[in-house]
């Protein structure tokens, strides 16, 4: 197998793009990558992007063929593919990439994310965001994202005593962090005391803890490392990938207050990375919600179980802190097109190692990793990543 | 929602038939076609397995943003209960208040109008929870 490097990145600013369509935002943050990496259109093997639902949003299915023939890769009949998997299939996406570059099946292949939410009117967006949990046993019954992890946060608060507070910082700390990255959709600050005081969308989360409704794509190019090194010197590498599954249904897991599928695709990661998750320098973890970023620091492992809470009161995830999460804002405040986010947190953790993430940047940052997640845990998808 | 798709879980949905696997015993609603621990062994074995309905509130939420056939119930209640006989299933507590809802509450099935296919579509009927009182 061999090594495979991120050669070049793209993202567009995140938010309701009222004068883009789906395939301009995906033309956008795809160009910019392939210039990024300096590579040619006739270069590209392949391409590979990641998406929820654009059947549902934007009524257009065989999107990978449409975006293709507006970059001019249908002349070159590149096969174009694209993967789904909830919002996390914008990571399950870059896993496919890696593997086609790693397998040696491609050498250069460009991965990319995209969803165009805001051409839906807003109650139909909740229907089709909820698609990615059990149509039969959840939604039939009233169920939506936000319940079902508004319900796994009472749990959590139940069993381990984490506190109201606790979980909304989570919401400021991103928000924080968002204020630095000029590509964000809310480049601004927020106080616990708004985040507790903003509309209840299911108790106890309100509107400040969940991702917003976001339009975007974002790109990387991927290569063998080999190939990277005519490029620059100073390269990054995907050095693990782990995927996973839970039950798709909230209700059919063992427990709730674990995400099963985070934590076995952490441990799928590090150990083809060859790394502990005391390691990792710097992480985009999957905030869908303010308890999702709680849940996700013990699965991944950098807190125990239980004391998430704990570890955001201490500011550990904070920039500065010893495991900064979210520099860029994540899902909550750099915002959320759902396929596009997996996509959007390499591109971060990218920039990070590298040492080019502004205001953001986490001092010393060799190791990365992202986190993405689809629904409400039923996949799982970790990428660790390295300069070398 | 078509009435198929309705209509083919409607014996699942009206009376709480999960089905259980005679090899290793576990119970599971919905019903599953293949025991997911015993896998293989369990193909053509399982047996539909009618659930008492009573059960306990592992975790709750109040709605108040709704998906478009709930929006006229905003807010209502939702819970994630433990049947007695396994298996954990979503549906809503209906007739109470938020302040009656807590975790470890026992809470018992009732037949109820769940959502409804517009003013003229089918209306959907299936399992709510009320807060069980007898014990």
């Amino acid at each position: 197998m061999r090594e495979v490097a991120i050669l070049g990145t793209g993202i567009t600013r995140f938010q309701e793009i009222w004068d883009k369509s789906f395939k301009r935002l995906g033309i956008e943050a795809g160009l910019e990558a392939i210039q990024d990496s300096g590579i040619q259109g006739k270069n590209i093997d392949a391409l590979f992007i990641g998406n929820m639902a654009s059947g549902l949003f934007i009524r257009q299915e065989h999107i990978a063929s449409l975006v293709a023939e507006e970059v001019g890769l249908t002349l070159n009949n590149t096969p174009a593919i694209r993967v789904e998997g909830g919002d996390a299939a914008g990571g399950l996406a870059l896993a496919q990439g890696f593997s086609a570059v790693a397998s040696g099946i491609y050498d250069v292949v460009v991965v990319g994310g995209a969803e165009k939410m805001s051409d839906l009117p807003g109650a139909s967006i909740v229907d089709t965001i909820a698609s990615s949990v059990d149509q039969e046993w959840e939604c039939f019954f009233g169920a939506t994202q936000p319940s079902l992890w508004a319900m796994m946060a009472r749990r959590h608060m139940h069993e381990y005593g984490t506190k109201r507070e606790q979980i909304a910082k989570v919401a400021v700390k991103n928000h924080y962090n968002g204020s630095l990255n000029p590509k964000a959709q809310f480049p601004f600050k927020v106080t616990l005391e708004s985040v507790l005081a903003s509309p209840m969308v299911c108790e106890p989360l309100t509107t400040l803890e969940a991702a917003p409704i976001s339009d975007g794509a974002a790109a990387v190019v991927l290569c063998s490392l080999e190939k990277a090194r005519e490029y620059t010197s100073e390269p990054v590498i995907i050095k693990g990938v782990g995927m996973a599954t839970d039950s798709l249904a909230l209700h059919d897991r063992m427990s709730l207050t674990t995400c099963n599928a985070t934590n076995v695709a952490a441990q799928r990661a590090l150990n083809m990375a060859g790394v502990a998750i005391s390691d990792i320098h710097v992480s985009e973890v999957h905030d869908s919600f303010t308890i999702s970023e709680l849940m996700a620091m013990e699965d991944l492992g950098f807190v125990e179980k239980g004391k998430g809470g704990e570890a955001v009161d201490d500011g550990r995830t904070q920039l500065g802190g010893d495991i900064p999460i979210n520099t860029s804002g994540g899902l909550k405040a750099r915002g959320n097109p759902l396929g596009a986010t997996g996509i959007a947190q390499a591109v971060e953790i990218y920039h990070q190692l590298k040492a080019k993430a502004g205001k953001r940047q986490v001092d010393d940052a060799r190791f990365g990793l992202t986190h993405n997640m689809g629904g409400s845990g039923g996949t799982a998808v970790i990428h660790v990543m390295e300069a070398v | 929602m078509t009435i198929p798709r309705f209509w083919r879980e409607i014996p699942i949905r009206y009376n709480l038939v999960g089905s259980k696997c005679p090899l290793c015993g576990t119970v599971f609603f919905p019903p599953k076609e293949i025991c997911k621990i015993c896998r293989r062994v369990s193909i053509d074995q399982m047996i539909p397995e009618k659930l008492s309905g009573r059960g306990t509130i592992l975790t709750h939420t109040t709605v108040h943003e709704a998906p478009t056939d709930f929006e006229s119930q905003v807010p209502y209640h939702l819970a994630i209960i433990e049947l007695d006989e396994g298996p954990s299933v979503l549906g809503q507590i209906t007739d109470c208040t938020n302040g009656d809802l807590a975790i470890g509450s026992r809470v018992r099935s009732v037949f109820r109008r769940v959502s409804e296919d517009g003013v003229s579509g089918t209306i959907h009927y299936g399992y709510k929870f009320v807060l069980d009182h007898s014990r």
